[in-house]
């Protein structure tokens, strides 16, 4: 347990180690994906090719969507796009940085599921199975059959409990020679690909090295910068609702002791933490009224400034501020509220 | 867990070690490749040997290339190779120096490759079973060529109806794998030797400069990481700064607008500062608004 704390906090520790480390997730997800994955090709003349490319294509679309969709800085790339110039001006360079290093990460998954699927051979087996060459591995001399019969008698080569066509080309040798095809196909895209981001990422240094530096300060910079916003607010939120709560009961302890028309109680000298922590109620009528006040009647957003009780019990809106001798517990009897 | 936490701290505090723990995950991932990889040889007369050097020689090449990319060291040497001299100059022999470690690197996972497929022997067995002499064995050396040639190209296939019982099929198989796992051997051999002679002989020539070029190449790597924490380092305290000037200016705004004079009473000091003035809905969806339309110039 303590084993995956460190890994998770060296991963979190550094946001693009984080996002590393999502991608490779998702890499082993995808190959892990397509062994879990039952492939039953259809066997049938037209339905071979639908299927097995729409298996080969189709998986890594959704992976690619999912890779943008679970990276957090998708919604800062938007953000940074759409929001108006006002005092600060955009450099698409960092936009276009930002978008680049997302679409490099979603792209592992995809790559992963297509150089598993050609290198497995079931795919290219199911789709191209009605083009082998009948000629040059088998007895193509056989006569009365038209082609429609023969592409049947070929669509059913990946099914080897009813394939029928044992005198035309036998089925290993057919299998055989579509995944040697499969294979070389594959072993060819992961060379493709690995050349394609060898090149990417060994000719930036020769060509834009200051402009890649400073795009991606500027990138990281409005990623901080967001999340520390949101540090602040959040904070704001949690002292505004403080106070706002605060105010709430303290409206409703002198409502309550207004309506029972006798002054509120005058809090001895040496009132203890527990009885101000009561905020004046104290027993069970005021407090069902409070509870079912702060239900229909919420207190609006706004929060008052604090008031200072005076010495002949007035207390208005606008006073000047002076020092304070006495605690705020005790209250005056009147005083408005606007 | 103790142990597993001082291994870790161990590869991450020196960067070569970093390289080196990639190094063997890359060569054991390998290996992993190698035995779930479904070897299926086509059996036909020209497609063999394209397959069999094909599946012992691309791999090697992608993992070659993949040994570069996740080694970080080669993007600093590619940074240092190409930068303007500046004010600093450039020494070469740093560059080949770097150049050189990462090379060696980035060999270990090909070479553990083809060792293994050469000591498995399926690929030189696929590859090769067209090319032997059919004199040698009895099955196929009465055959006319055409049919030798189909015969012995299915030799790497158990399971074909031809060869099911045929009994040189067996003895082909043997030749061919014994001469696969004694090239695997001699190679892994002349490797080591190899290495070993590099690293005994290495202090016979050279030891100062070597030291030398092995420091400031670890300088240089060493200078652009901090030099990264550094920015990263800012930009944190630039943001911090730049949203406090904006709330600031906010509540400015909203003192000269709501013409109400602030109020401090000592207890509510504490979290008025949280609050930053702010203290309506009205007040916080404007400033939310005003930090969407119009973000402050940095």
């Amino acid at each position: 347990m303590d084993k995956f704390r460190m890994i998770f906090q060296f991963l979190q520790s550094n946001q693009e180690s984080f996002m590393n480390g999502i991608c490779g997730i998702m890499a082993l997800a995808s190959a892990q994906m397509y062994s879990a994955f039952d492939f039953n090709c259809p066997c049938l003349p037209h339905y071979n090719l639908a299927y097995g490319l729409g298996i080969l294509l189709v998986p890594p679309f959704i992976l690619f969507l999912l890779g943008f969709v679970l990276n957090n800085n998708v919604s800062m790339l938007a953000e940074e796009w759409r929001r108006p110039q006002g005092q600060r001006g955009k450099d698409p360079a960092v936009l276009r940085y930002m978008f680049c290093s997302m679409a490099q990460r979603a792209m592992i998954a995809p790559v992963v599921w297509v150089s598993v699927t050609l290198l497995d051979g079931k795919c290219i087996t199911c789709a191209f199975c009605t083009s082998v060459p009948v000629e040059t591995l088998g007895n193509a001399s056989h006569p009365g059959l038209s082609q429609g019969e023969m592409k049947r008698v070929l669509a059913r080569i990946p099914c080897k409990e009813i394939y029928d066509g044992q005198e035309f080309i036998a089925n290993e040798v057919a299998i055989r020679y579509l995944r040697c095809i499969s294979q070389a196909l594959g072993w060819c895209f992961v060379l493709l690909m690995t050349t394609l981001a060898f090149l990417v990422r060994s000719l930036r240094p020769c060509f834009t090295q200051a402009a890649f530096l400073k795009s991606r300060y500027w990138s990281h910079y409005i990623d901080i910068e967001r999340k520390l916003f949101d540090e602040t607010c959040a904070e704001h939120a949690r002292s505004f609702a403080k106070v706002c709560i605060q105010q709430f009961f303290e409206g409703m302890s002198t409502d309550l002791a207004a309506a029972r028309c006798h002054p509120p109680m005058k809090a001895p000298a040496d009132v203890g933490e527990d009885a101000e922590k009561l905020l004046g109620i104290t027993d069970q009528g005021s407090m069902n009224v409070a509870l079912k006040s702060w239900h229909r009647c919420k207190p609006p957003l706004h929060l008052h400034p604090p008031t200072l009780p005076s010495g002949n019990g007035w207390a208005g809106e606008k006073q000047s501020p002076t020092h304070l001798p006495v605690p705020r517990r005790e209250m005056a009897a009147y005083y408005s509220r606007v | 867990m103790d142990r597993f936490r001082m291994i870790f701290q161990y590869f991450q505090s020196n960067s070569e070690s970093v390289m080196n723990g990639i190094c063997g995950l890359l060569a054991l991932a390998s290996v992993k490749m190698y035995t779930c990889f479904d070897f299926s040889c086509p059996c036909l007369p020209r497609y063999n040997m394209a397959y069999g050097l094909g599946i012992m020689f691309v791999p090697p090449i992608a993992l070659f290339l993949c040994g570069l990319i996740l080694n970080r060291q080669s993007l600093v040497m590619l940074e240092e190779w190409q930068r303007p001299q500046g004010h600093r100059k450039k020494d070469l022999a740093v560059i080949r120096y770097m150049c050189s470690s990462i090379m060696q690197r980035a060999m270990v996972a090909p070479v553990v490759w083809i060792i293994v497929t050469l000591l498995d022997g399926k690929c030189l067995i696929c590859a090769f079973s067209g090319s032997v002499d059919p004199e040698k064995f009895v099955a196929f050396a009465n055959t006319s060529p055409v049919q030798v040639q189909h015969l012995l190209a299915k030799v790497p296939c158990k399971d074909d109806e031809l060869m099911r019982n045929n009994t040189s099929r067996k003895a082909v198989s043997r030749y061919l794998r014994c001469w696969s796992q004694a090239l695997g051997w001699s190679i892994l051999l002349i490797l080591i030797i190899a290495a070993f002679l590099a690293r005994w002989l290495r202090p016979c020539f050279n030891q100062a400069t070597l030291l030398q070029t092995r420091h400031w190449s670890n300088y240089i790597d060493i200078e652009q990481k901090i030099f990264e924490e550094t920015c990263c380092e800012h930009s944190r305290l630039f943001a911090h700064k730049c949203i406090l000037h904006f709330f600031e200016s906010m509540r400015q705004e909203i003192k000269r607008h709501s013409f109400s004079l602030p109020r401090k009473g000592e207890e509510a000091e504490g979290e008025e500062d949280l609050l930053r003035g702010i203290t309506d809905q009205d007040q916080v969806n404007k400033i939310l608004k005003m930090w969407y339309y119009e973000k402050p110039p940095l």
